[in-house]
């Protein structure tokens, strides 16, 4: 390649030879400083591919002198962080259940690790403001199908519902249509007169004297002769304004029909003692336990 | 077309001035007289004031810090001597700035650059750091000579400018070391910073800090105020005709020669000047400029150059104070006759003023009528509201409870809100039902979880206002907050 270059008369420089439509571009070339720096971080990358771990391989990638990993050094903080966290969470696990609240440091402690723990594990059934849905309860009212203290809501954490652990809440509300315990009808009925236990309206025509019959015969084991339930067998009080699966007449048939039987997984050794102790005053103290 | 310019003939310079232009080193020689001691006396106090503040002690009660000025980041506080301030009341810092930089105008608009020349720390330093300099390497002249001199430096040289650096260093780390004393109990940290036990942060800090003081006021000097300093620029534009600034006043007459001579021009009744052209006020300017130029930029108004001038007046027996704090309006007033005239009281430092005791009023009456006891109330997002087995609706907030004051409180809590609603605390069995009672600690806040719940019969329709009253039960003293009751 000929060199087209030549002097600027204005400037005095030499121009590179490049030209666009009679503009020429003149010869200014990089400082040394930066051209030096930049063979500077070339160099840097060299040893940096020797030192960290860089390039990856087939199966594998170069570990690097220094055998740095990230995923090592977040183990380290990790344990750094249970380190400072284990002692607060002692002393968590050796309260007193019933005292945790009365004291304001533990109790701060417990709620904020509970709301944590109830985020991670919780949520997804029974909602992040624990606000519940159909079939999940709602953890901010008063009612509760297990018993609604603290050593109650513990256990129910630990053992679960029907989660087949061997010390879990069992119980449950049976199929009396499925299983041709009653007939149409009679689901009608005593439907009805369910309703009327909670002073919700009845259908026209309901024979009321019939509905307590067949609600004696069948109910009042688990339910008890008032409707209020039983929180040993986790028989919902049929009397109050909370209704889990809906209070209208279909949604009452089909639970008469069909039986409920919801779960609740066991937690116990799947969170540590200390951590189910602060989900246990978490959910008691989010203010409907008693 | 244009005729081909050749390059080396080109001279831009001639043209436009120099973009950059190097540092001329000042030399400022020694002077006594009125402002030199009125310098040595403010330096002195606020050198004092600085080095000193962080040992002075407040006593605020056991458990409270003992220090009169103390800036505790780890428990978020601000201690000066009576007053203590929460993160939340950072606004009286506002209100302080504000009275700072109008108490800054109202110097400007009376005495000039009052804050540059005499209080400003980058003068205050720079003239410690020369006072230094001159102690070990002598006057103007000597410096001057042996910085000059390109023979090889013996010992004595050498010393010398050893000493100097470290006298400065130590200046500089004296001035680091009290900076963290104002962020920590000073005696305790002046023990472990000696015995090496201070936490690394005290270290970096006083690192930091003597870097800045010895680069500031040892190298860069006056040109921190010339050229980073934005104040100069600032002060130029809020002046007035009226303000008193250091000032050369040229009705004193041209032309400016030799003693000899004034006196023979004198005789000859022909115009001369009282200005000798010795050039001392140059010579003791901190920033190398010369006052007979008129008012400029470099000039931090520190007053010195008319000590010098006084001096070489009184010597060759005419009036003093040919430099003085002066204005145009009165050097023109005497060139046509009249007697000059102050006014320092006028629209401007009058209206400062007002700005300054009103800002400062204001500052006083929320510090002296605020609330040592607050509330602050937040209601539950998720759920919003909550439907009881009875029917009856609940709503639940977090309340924290601020307690400013020097002792423990004991409050009880009731509302305003939906008809016979109760209130719970989590966590505390109330001994007057629906009004708990809970304790503050002295001087903390605590969070509480408060539940409202409203009878099924006295149900809102929808969202109604609740307030929440926080009553000292020993001192009556009372707390309020609003927020809303929601039903579902």
């Amino acid at each position: 390649m000929t060199d087209h270059s030549e002097v600027d008369t204005v400037t005095g420089k030499s121009t590179t030879g490049h030209e666009w439509d009679g503009i020429k571009e003149l010869n200014t070339p990089l400082p040394r400083w930066w051209v030096m720096t930049f063979y500077l971080t070339i160099l840097w990358s060299i040893g940096y591919w020797i030192v960290y771990p860089a390039w990856p391989l087939i199966s594998g990638y170069t570990s690097g002198v220094l055998g740095y990993s990230t995923r090592a050094s977040l183990a380290v903080e990790l344990a750094n962080l249970e380190k400072i966290r284990g002692e607060k969470m002692a002393m968590l696990a050796a309260a007193p259940l019933a005292d945790i609240e009365k004291d304001p440091a533990l109790l701060a402690l417990a709620r904020a690790k509970g709301r944590t723990v109830f985020g991670d594990n919780c949520a997804p059934c029974h909602g992040s403001g624990a606000s519940g849905s159909k079939g999940f309860p709602n953890l901010n009212d008063d009612d509760w199908l297990w018993g609604g203290t603290l050593d109650q809501i513990m256990q129910t954490i630990q053992y679960g519902v029907r989660s087949g652990h061997s010390k879990t809440h069992e119980g449950q509300m049976l199929a009396f249509g499925k299983d041709g315990v009653l007939k149409a009808d009679e689901i009608v009925t005593v439907a009805n007169y369910v309703r009327s236990l909670a002073g919700l309206p009845t259908r026209q025509g309901y024979d009321a004297a019939k509905g307590t019959k067949i609600f004696a015969d069948n109910c009042v084991s688990c339910h008890s002769e008032d409707g209020k339930g039983n929180p040993e067998m986790g028989a919902p009080n049929l009397t109050d304004k909370i209704w889990l699966y809906g209070s209208d007449e279909a949604a009452l048939i089909e639970t008469i029909s069909n039986g409920r039987s919801g779960v609740m997984p066991a937690w116990e050794g799947r969170l540590d003692p200390a951590t189910i102790k602060a989900m246990a005053v978490y959910v008691h103290s989010l203010g409907g336990g008693k | 077309m244009n005729k081909t310019v050749n390059p080396t003939d080109l001279k831009l310079d001639d043209d436009y001035g120099p973009l950059y232009a190097a540092q001329k080193k000042v030399y400022p020689q020694s002077v006594s007289g009125t402002f030199r001691r009125i310098k040595w006396g403010l330096m002195a106090f606020c050198l004092g004031v600085y080095y000193f503040l962080p040992f002075v002690r407040w006593n605020r009660g056991l458990g409270a810090p003992s220090q009169a000025v103390l800036i505790d980041l780890p428990n978020s506080r601000f201690y000066f001597f009576f007053i203590e301030l929460w993160p939340q009341e950072v606004y009286y810092f506002t209100g302080l700035l504000i009275v700072a930089a109008i108490a800054l105008f109202l110097m400007n608009s009376i005495g000039g650059r009052i804050w540059c020349g005499y209080l400003c720390p980058q003068t205050v330093w720079t003239d410690l750091f020369y006072a230094v300099e001159r102690l070990i390497e002598g006057d103007r002249r000597e410096r001057m000579k042996k910085d000059k001199s390109s023979d090889p430096m013996k010992l004595e040289r050498i010393s010398e400018i050893v000493l100097k650096h470290s006298i400065w260093l130590l200046i500089a780390w004296w001035t680091g070391g009290a900076w963290v004393l104002y962020f920590n109990d000073a005696p305790t940290l002046v023990k472990e910073l000696v015995t090496f036990q201070a936490p690394m942060i005290a270290y970096i800090w006083i690192c930091i800090l003597t870097a800045s003081t010895y680069v500031l006021a040892g190298f860069m000097r006056e040109q921190v105020c010339t050229y980073m300093c934005p104040w100069p620029r600032i002060q130029a534009a809020l002046t007035d005709e009226w303000a008193l600034n250091v000032t050369y006043r040229y009705d004193r007459g041209e032309k400016r020669t030799s003693v000899k001579k004034a006196a023979e021009l004198r005789a000859l009744g022909q115009p001369v000047g009282d200005c000798i052209d010795c050039y001392q006020c140059v010579a003791v300017c901190p920033t190398g400029i010369d006052i007979r130029d008129g008012a400029q930029m470099g000039c931090i108004q520190c007053g010195l150059c008319i000590d010098a001038c006084d001096t070489v007046m009184t010597k060759i027996g005419r009036p003093t104070r040919l430099i003085g704090y002066d204005n145009d309006i009165n050097i023109e007033r005497r060139q046509a006759g009249k007697a000059p005239i102050y006014r320092i009281v006028r629209a401007r430092t009058i209206a400062y003023s007002v700005l300054i005791a009103v800002v400062g009023g204001i500052m006083l009456y929320t510090l002296a009528t605020r609330s040592m006891l607050d509330v602050n109330v937040l209601h539950d997002r998720n759920p919003i509201a909550v439907k009881l087995s009875d029917g009856s609706i609940r709503n639940a907030y977090t309340v924290r409870l601020l307690n400013k004051s020097g002792y423990d409180r004991v409050v009880a809590i009731d509302i305003d809100g939906p008809v016979n609603a109760g209130v719970h605390v989590v966590g505390v069995d109330s001994v007057t039902p629906d009004r708990p009672m809970v304790v503050i600690p002295r001087d903390a806040t605590s969070e509480l979880r408060l539940l409202v719940t409203a009878p099924a019969e006295s149900n809102p329709e929808k969202s109604i206002p609740v307030r929440f009253h926080v009553t000292d039960i020993g001192l009556g003293e009372v707390a309020s907050a609003t927020d809303n009751f929601v039903s579902p």
